[in-house]
This record gives C-alpha cells, structure tokens and sequence, in this order.
C-alpha cells in the first residue's frame, strides 16, 4: 500500500541566512489523500505559496520529511526532483501557454515528456482533454485567439492530460471574472474527482471555497486551522 | 459528465509509475521542432535573425575568397613556367627572392634517365622606365634559354626567334598599367627602346603571364640578354634548373632518380610542388593569411552577436513560459537543447542564401577584378561548419539566461 499523495511531516523552511535569515515556514504537517481537494488559505506572507513550491519540488527542502506520490523530497536531487514533477500537474495564476503553439500542441508538451508515446497518440489524447474541459471547437486555435477563461481551461487540460498523481494550483481564478473564474475551478474539482487525483490549491478568493473537501488555513508560517468538514478525506464520487 | 467517465484512465493516477523520457534523439527532434515553432511565430525576428547570419556567412565567404584568389594570384609567375620538373635551392623562400643553385647541378640532371633537356633558369629584379612618363617601377626579369624549348611561357612561341637577338626582351602584356601602355605602343610603332636597370633594351613582343604579389610586371629576356642587364653576376650560378622529360619517362621515378644523385644544396620538384611551396611563403611568412582570418573572424563575431541577441530576447521574453516547462518537468538541457536547435535552425536558414549570394558575388567580383575568384565545395564546407559553429556558440551563450527560468518564482 502505498501511502497518501502528499505526507508533510515537521517542515521548516527558511529564506536567507545568519542575521538575515526568515522563517516562512515552522514545523508544518500536512496529507492529502487520493481525490482529496485541500484548499490553502490565508494571508500574504503566511508561506502558503513556499509550502507549494516544496511540494511540487520546485525548491529543495530543508528540514522536515516531505514525501509526494511516494518519492521522498528530504536530500532529493535536482534529477529527482524534475522526474517527479513529471508525475504532477502544476495550474498557475496565470495560463503560461506557449503563444507559438495551438490549444492542442500546448496540451500535448506535457505528453512529450514520455517516451512511450507516439506523436498521433500525444495529439489524440491531448485533443480528448480538450473536449473534456468543453473546449472540443478551439483545439487548433492560438492562445491570443482564446478568452482568458478558455486560455485558463487549456492549462487545467495541460496539467491533467498526463494524468498525474497530484494538482497543485496557485490562484488559478486570479485572472478570471467571477463567472469563468468558479467555471474553471468546479471544471478542475469534477475533472480530478472523477480520476482521483488530488488537489492542493492555494487561494485567496474566497468565491471557490465551497469546491474544497477540507481548507486548511495558515498564518505566520503555521498551520493554524483545518475545516471541520474536511477531517477525514472524501472519496471520489 | 459523460465524456468525463469515459476518460477515466485504466491506471490509478496514484499508482501511476513515473514516465520514462524520450531517448535522446527523439527528445532532441522534439527541442528542434519546438525551436522551429517558436521561430516560425515571430516571422520579423525570424528574419533579421536570417539575415545577420546571411550576412556573417557573405563575409567569410568574401574573405575566405579573397584570400584563396591572392594567393592563386601570388604563383601566377610560377604557374605560368612550364616544364616538367625544377631545380631549386631549398634555401629559396619565395621566387622574388632566390637562393642562387650551382649551374653544374643543371647539367648533372641529364645523366638521369628519363631527362630529355635541362636548362637553367635566371630570375631578377630589376627597374623599368615607363615608356611614357619616364617614372622607374620594379620589374621581374626571366631569363632562360629560349632555343632549348625545355621552359615555356603563354604566348612566348611568336616571340622566341626575335628574343635571340641581343638587347631584346619580351613585355609581359598583363603588368600592372603602371608600366605604361607598352602593348599599345608596340602596336603603333613596332619594336622600341625602353630602359631596364642602365642599359636600354628593345621590346620586341608580348607574352601572358599576369603581375604576382612578388612582382607588378615581368620582362623576359634571354640567356645572354639577361646577363648583360644584370651585370655583376657569377655565371656559375642560376636561380632555378628546369627540366623536361623524355617521352613516356614516370615523372615521380625520374624525380627519385634526379634526389638520389643530387646533393643536398638542390631540392627537385614538380610544378605543382614548386607552386605549393611559393603559395606557402604568402600564406605563412606575411601577415596577408591572417588579415583575411581576422577579417572572417569579425564576421563570424558580427554574426554570433546578432544570432545571441534573437536568442536571448526569445529566452527573456518567454521566461515565464520556460519556468512553467521546467516546472512540468522538463530538464534544463533539455531546453538548452531547443534554443541550439534554434541556432542550428538559424545557421542553416542564412548559410543556403549566403552561399547562393556568395556565388553571384564571385562572379561579379571576379569580372571586376580579375582575380580567379569562385565557389569551391570545400570553401562552403568550411564555411557551414563556420557557421554552425558561430550559432552555437551564441546558442550556449544565450541557454545561460535559462537559469533566470526559475519555476518556484511562478507562484
């Protein structure tokens, strides 16, 4: 059996060193079970983007046991730690799409990753993706011909298409009108519940709390607060 | 909700093992092919990316021609001396400025089977008074034994009768003009006096040889004639033995046979060997090989930096979009891997009308200038790989600015 997606234990991690050194993060203990949605929250400069980048192992961990999908990150290297962030799928604030590519060819660059896929089966799934976020018309289109919303639509098929173990999101509605903005989010929850992939996603926006199984606030580097309803995971429904 | 049940993955995504990354030449066809895309989109920089590098490989192509047609240009004089083998002095660095040979070794040369006829050969500066405006120049003279026929020149038959007699020299027609309308003036009046050295000589006929880095225009005169104008002279001593073969004797056996019997002070070499040997003093003992290097350099370095500029403003200015790919994974070579497919795609896009306009412009250059310029494939061989060369160095140049492409910053 293998063990939750995200498994945080004692995590310290600090900016800067000697009289210049910072805590942003003390002594945090997190999971997320398989097809959990975990929304972070809390103010500017709690260091809920730091515990993000730690568990997408854009950063190197310092102290504390942090394990994702089952690969210890504690003394990973830096290897280690881009072949797992194959394994995830990352949604920004804003798309990051490649202007130079169509909606499908943006879609696919997360499947040319593996080996084991033929370029006619990249496009293939890539173009099923699509359809599954409601964007079956505008596959062969630019990003520059796309609304923020859909621009936003092709980055949640970016992360899902290659169907990863975990999603970490970093305000995806921050760009977004309240409309499209709670669209791309429930599109995310059903779309990742449906495969039962876990969620962590750090907001502010307190218009998209409701697509959480359990919110866990932070401040000051800790976490100070975890919803009542969210105690033990949902299953995917 | 349908569509979605239905893209339910056969493998549990927890479970899902990681992916295992394209071998390295399919990954390397996938960075080109995203190279090319990203270039493709941005058709004005595609463009003046192109021509910079177009315009780097237009001026090695000149340099590197210039220098090949100088050189060409600089055994003109040697070129144009046909006979089978020759004997120098191998303390002889350049024909301008030769090392004299005993005339006995000349004369030895016919004891080796295979040698119909030796003849020694003279070769001097001297000075030459324009016919016209009185100014002096430098002169090569030649002199040899006309009758023996073992040395020939272009255009030297019509004039051998005349040659024999005394005081009399041939003008080569393809001197500088700074000689003065010489060939015109034969035509007009026929033979006439000219001043070579202090002793006047009549010009009776032309022949074609071309002026040479060594010499702006050459007389050539015979045996005896030569003599006179150059006075002071131990006629024991030649400046060069030229030898012709008997018919169907080997011309490498009776170059090993003439070796074998002469002493160290002579070197036996063929006219090819003869023209290497004088290329190979304007190559390496004056500075006109390097001046044409640095000048290919400098277009190279041109080239280079405009190549860094497009590729680094493509990196800055889709930073974001270089973060988000690491942070999905990809590795940092691998995108070092897509912007020197950049610079491959480029030094490729700019080598092909390079080449083409190179080959228009020998042609024009050529006719304009009358040096033997034109498009070798060895010259453009050279001139890819130049190329290539320069792009990727401004392709590692630029992947430095990936670093600045940090994906925990795009929180």
């Amino acid at each position: 059996m293998i063990g939750d997606p995200v498994e945080l234990d004692g995590v310290t991690y600090a900016y800067g060193d000697g009289t210049l050194r910072r805590e942003v993060l003390r002594d945090v203990s997190l999971r997320v079970a398989p097809g959990e949605i975990v929304i972070l929250t809390g103010p500017s400069g709690s260091g809920k983007t730091t515990l993000l980048t730690l568990v997408g192992a854009l950063r190197a961990a310092q102290q504390g046991s942090l394990r994702v999908l089952g690969q210890e990150l504690a003394g990973a290297k830096e290897a280690a730690r881009v072949a797992l962030r194959r394994r995830i799928g990352f949604i920004f604030q804003s798309h990051n799409l490649l202007g130079f590519l169509t909606a499908r060819q943006n879609v696919a660059m997360a499947l040319e990753l593996d080996g084991d896929t033929a370029e006619a089966e990249r496009l293939e799934r890539a173009g099923e993706m699509l359809r599954a976020v409601g964007l079956a018309d505008q596959t062969g289109k630019m990003p520059s011909q796309l609304s923020g919303g859909q621009r936003q639509r092709v980055a949640v098929a970016r992360a899902l298409v290659n169907a990863p173990g975990l999603i970490l999101a970093d305000e995806p509605t921050a760009a977004l009108d309240r409309a499209s903005g709670g669209e791309v989010v429930r599109l995310l929850r059903d779309l990742a519940r449906s495969r039962g992939t876990a969620i962590l996603l750090v907001t502010h926006d307190p218009r998209i709390l409701d697509v959480a199984d359990r919110i866990v606030t932070m401040e000051d580097g800790r976490v100070v607060a975890g919803s009542a309803e969210g105690e033990a995971p949902a299953p995917a429904r | 909700m349908n569509a979605l049940t239905e893209l339910r993955p056969a493998v549990t995504p927890a479970t899902r093992a990681a992916p295992s990354p394209p071998g390295l030449a399919a990954s390397t066809r996938l960075a080109v092919r995203l190279a090319w895309r990203q270039l493709r989109s941005e058709k004005a920089r595609l463009a003046s990316a192109t021509a910079g590098v177009m315009f780097a490989c237009l001026l090695v192509f000149m340099q590197l021609g210039f220098r090949a047609a100088l050189f060409e240009s600089a055994t003109t004089l040697i070129g144009a001396m046909k006979a089978d083998l020759f004997l120098m002095s191998p303390m002889t660095l350049a024909s301008f400025r030769p090392e004299p040979i005993p005339r006995a070794r000349v004369s030895q040369a016919l004891a080796v089977d295979g040698v119909a006829a030796a003849a020694p050969v003279y070769l001097a500066q001297s000075s030459f008074r324009n016919p016209a405006t009185g100014t002096r120049r430098t002169i090569q003279l030649i002199g040899f034994d006309v009758e023996a026929g073992v040395l020939d020149l272009p255009g030297l038959a019509p004039v051998r009768e005349a040659l024999k007699q005394p005081d009399t020299f041939a003008f080569d027609a393809r001197s500088r003009p700074e000689f003065g309308p010489v060939t015109a003036m034969l035509a007009e009046r026929g033979p006439f006096p000219v001043q070579i050295g202090n002793r006047d000589l009549r010009v009776v006929g032309t022949v074609e040889l071309g002026s040479s880095f060594g010499a702006d225009g050459n007389a050539v005169l015979s045996e005896v004639n030569f003599r006179r104008v150059v006075s002071g002279r131990r006629a024991a001593l030649v400046d060069l033995g030229a030898i012709r073969l008997a018919p169907g004797a080997d011309l490498l056996t009776t170059q090993a046979a003439l070796r074998a019997i002469m002493p160290p002070d002579v070197g036996v070499m063929t006219q090819a060997e003869l023209r290497a040997h004088e290329r190979r003093y304007w190559e390496e003992a004056t500075p006109i090989g390097f001046i044409f290097s640095f000048g290919s350099l400098m277009g190279l370095v041109v080239g280079m930096v405009i190549v860094y500029q497009v590729l680094f403003s493509d990196i800055a200015s889709h930073l974001k979009e270089y973060a988000t790919l690491k942070a999905m994974g990809y590795s940092n070579g691998h995108l070092s891997r897509v912007v020197l497919g950049a610079a491959g795609i480029l030094a490729l896009l700019g080598f092909v009308p390079g080449t083409i306009v190179s080959s228009i412009l020998y042609g024009v250059v050529a006719d304009a200038t009358f040096l033997p310029l034109n498009m070798t494939a060895e010259r453009a061989a050279w001139v890819l790989l130049l190329i290539f060369g320069m792009c990727a160095a401004a392709g590692l140049l630029a992947t430095r600015k990936l670093r600045d492409a940090n994906p925990a910053d795009m929180f």
